[in-house]
């Protein structure tokens, strides 16, 4: 994250996402899973990494619908491990992600212990086997915007639809 | 029958938003009379250097002023000869459409129908509940309130019933339209494609403000807006009827210019406390340097916009004084736009239509007439 600290700040004050941000945003929209990890800090994700995924669904709402996603998190403690179903699980959840059921959490201890290799294939074979399926949701392409027909948001709103001739202006007589 | 007239076929102007922001190099606030005023004496002098468009913002929130276009337009009208008068924009959804269709057909008989205007939602929540309305139905709102306020301005007589307004039943708007003929009208949208698919829908000019935003995104919205136009009947894509804004500061020597505008780029409320001017320049439609790079950047635009029909530049933000706004305004009427005409008209295919105009709008209605007499008989 730290490569995109500036520029995440910026979006917030730019309302768009500059260059390498921008770069970021469509790789991990146009990624057929994620692995996304943090640091724990003061009990939940690093502010930067909430950050990111502000700045990312302000841009793109839809940015990690039916996304198959692996959490994972790092920390001084095991004390903090779960920060991965408190914190980042309900993140992804109201984004729309797909997260596996198995998380990664690694303390200083977990370090070349036993167990968390085992944690780790499990979450990993949970991500690919997610992964191998058809999306869950068709991504619209972000080339060009697509369009939402006007007769239906008139009915939807009771009105009915004419086919005014707009600018080329027509007088009552 | 209506006089000759010579329009541009790209008309120029400047919009402004009337926020009072203290200068951020001797931490003045106008007071919200001298603002006002410096509203008006900027609009003057757009007509004086030979500019064709002056519109103004809407805003019912402090630091801002402009609160009454209508009224200010109608001030403005009576010391101007040519000028249009427009809107950056007009709040289709917290204003009653009646009152719009009232408001500006009266300006248009006082203007002698140098008016239009532009629809926005406004993006400012706490603004929808002091005049009853709620910022979640926004795009709702601004569909029915513009097809209500369409079918007032071209039906003498009107019954409607709808969702966000008291039903209406044998209403007649007035004054009607000047001649028959109701004022053009933007939709303006910076990333909601129901609006874009709004003024497609009735054959509506398409603004987008093009000052926030990378140029890629303009482009998606103006290509939306120009497929949807021809989808919808009223021509191909090309003859879609498009504006855009833009952002500019000048000196004759582009140091000067980037000198002077860092203190209020580096504060401005809207964009401020965030990137480089020279990032911000870089990959948005602002502008900051000699009269020479405005003309080579806005040339540019024409490249993801396609040939348009308004080009509005935002002149007097930040806090910038008067006195420097009119230099700018002195360079920007003096040396660009002139280049930009000139340019603009070259390789213009000749069934791009040129800017509508009142006098424009009521040539073809009567062409229109005749036709139909013939026809009919």
């Amino acid at each position: 994250m730290r490569d995109f600290a500036v520029e995440i700040a910026h979006t917030f004050t730019n309302g768009f996402p500059e260059k390498t941000l921008a770069d970021a945003f469509s790789a991990v929209t146009e990624a057929d899973g994620l692995i996304v990890v943090t640091p724990v800090f003061s009990a939940s994700y690093s502010g930067l990494f909430k950050s990111f995924f502000d700045a990312l669904s302000v841009t793109d709402e839809n940015a990690l619908a039916g996304k198959p996603m692996l959490i994972g998190a790092t920390g001084g403690t095991a004390r903090h491990s779960l920060v991965l179903d408190h914190a980042l699980r309900p993140l992804f959840s109201y984004l729309k992600a797909v997260v596996v059921p198995t998380g990664v959490y690694a303390a200083s201890e977990d370090w070349g212990a036993e167990g968390l290799n085992a944690r780790v294939a499990r979450a990993a074979g949970e991500l690919a086997s997610l992964m191998g399926r058809p999306a869950t949701l068709s991504k619209p392409s972000r080339q060009s915007l697509e369009p939402v027909p006007f007769d239906q948001l008139l009915t939807e709103l009771g009105q009915a639809p004419s086919h005014p001739e707009g600018h080329r202006g027509r007088r009552d007589r | 029958m209506p006089e000759k007239h010579v329009a541009p076929s790209t008309q120029f102007g400047i919009f402004t938003v009337g926020d009072v922001t203290p200068d951020p190099t001797t931490g003045r606030t106008p007071t919200e009379r001298e603002r006002i005023n410096a509203m008006v004496t900027i609009a003057i002098k757009a007509e004086e250097v030979g500019l064709d468009v002056f519109a103004t913002g809407e805003h019912h929130n402090p630091p801002f002023v402009p609160s009454s276009p209508a009224t200010l337009l109608g001030y403005v009208a009576a010391r101007t000869e040519r000028l249009i008068l427009s809107t950056s924009t007009t709040l289709i959804t917290t204003n009653d459409p009646v009152k719009i269709a009232e408001d500006f057909a009266l300006l248009q008989h006082l203007a002698n129908g140098r008016v239009d205007l532009m629809m926005g939602r406004g993006n400012t929540g706490p603004v929808y509940p002091w005049f009853g309305k709620d910022i979640r139905e926004g795009i709702s709102i601004a569909v029915e309130n513009y097809a209500l306020l369409h079918r007032l301005w071209r039906e003498n007589v009107v019954s409607w019933e709808g969702k966000f307004r008291t039903p209406l039943q044998g209403f007649t708007s007035t004054p009607r339209p000047l001649d028959g003929i109701p004022p053009f009208v933007w939709h303006g949208s910076i990333r909601s494609p129901e609006i874009a698919e709004q003024a497609a829908y009735y054959g509506d000019g398409f603004f987008h403000n093009n000052i926030f935003w990378p140029a890629d995104h303009t482009k998606r919205m103006i290509e939306l807006y120009r497929n949807r136009y021809a989808h919808y009947g009223h021509g191909t894509p090309e003859q879609a009827i498009v504006g855009l804004g833009g952002q500019v500061f000048m000196r004759r020597n582009s140091q000067d210019a980037v000198r002077e505008f860092r203190p209020y780029f580096d504060v401005a409320p809207v964009y401020g406390h965030g990137s480089s001017l020279e990032d911000f320049t870089e990959q948005t439609p602002l502008t900051v340097g000699s009269p020479q790079q405005v003309i080579e950047k806005t040339l540019a635009f024409r490249e993801y916009a396609g040939d348009y029909q308004r080009q509005l530049f935002l002149m007097d933000h930040a806090g910038l004084p008067l006195k420097t706004v009119l230099e700018q305004l002195d360079l920007l009427g003096e040396e660009v736009v002139p280049v930009l005409r000139e340019e603009f008209a070259k390789n213009r295919p000749a069934n791009v239509p040129d800017a509508p105009t009142h006098a424009s709008l009521l040539a073809l209605a009567e062409a229109e007439y005749t036709r139909e007499e013939v026809t009919t008989g």
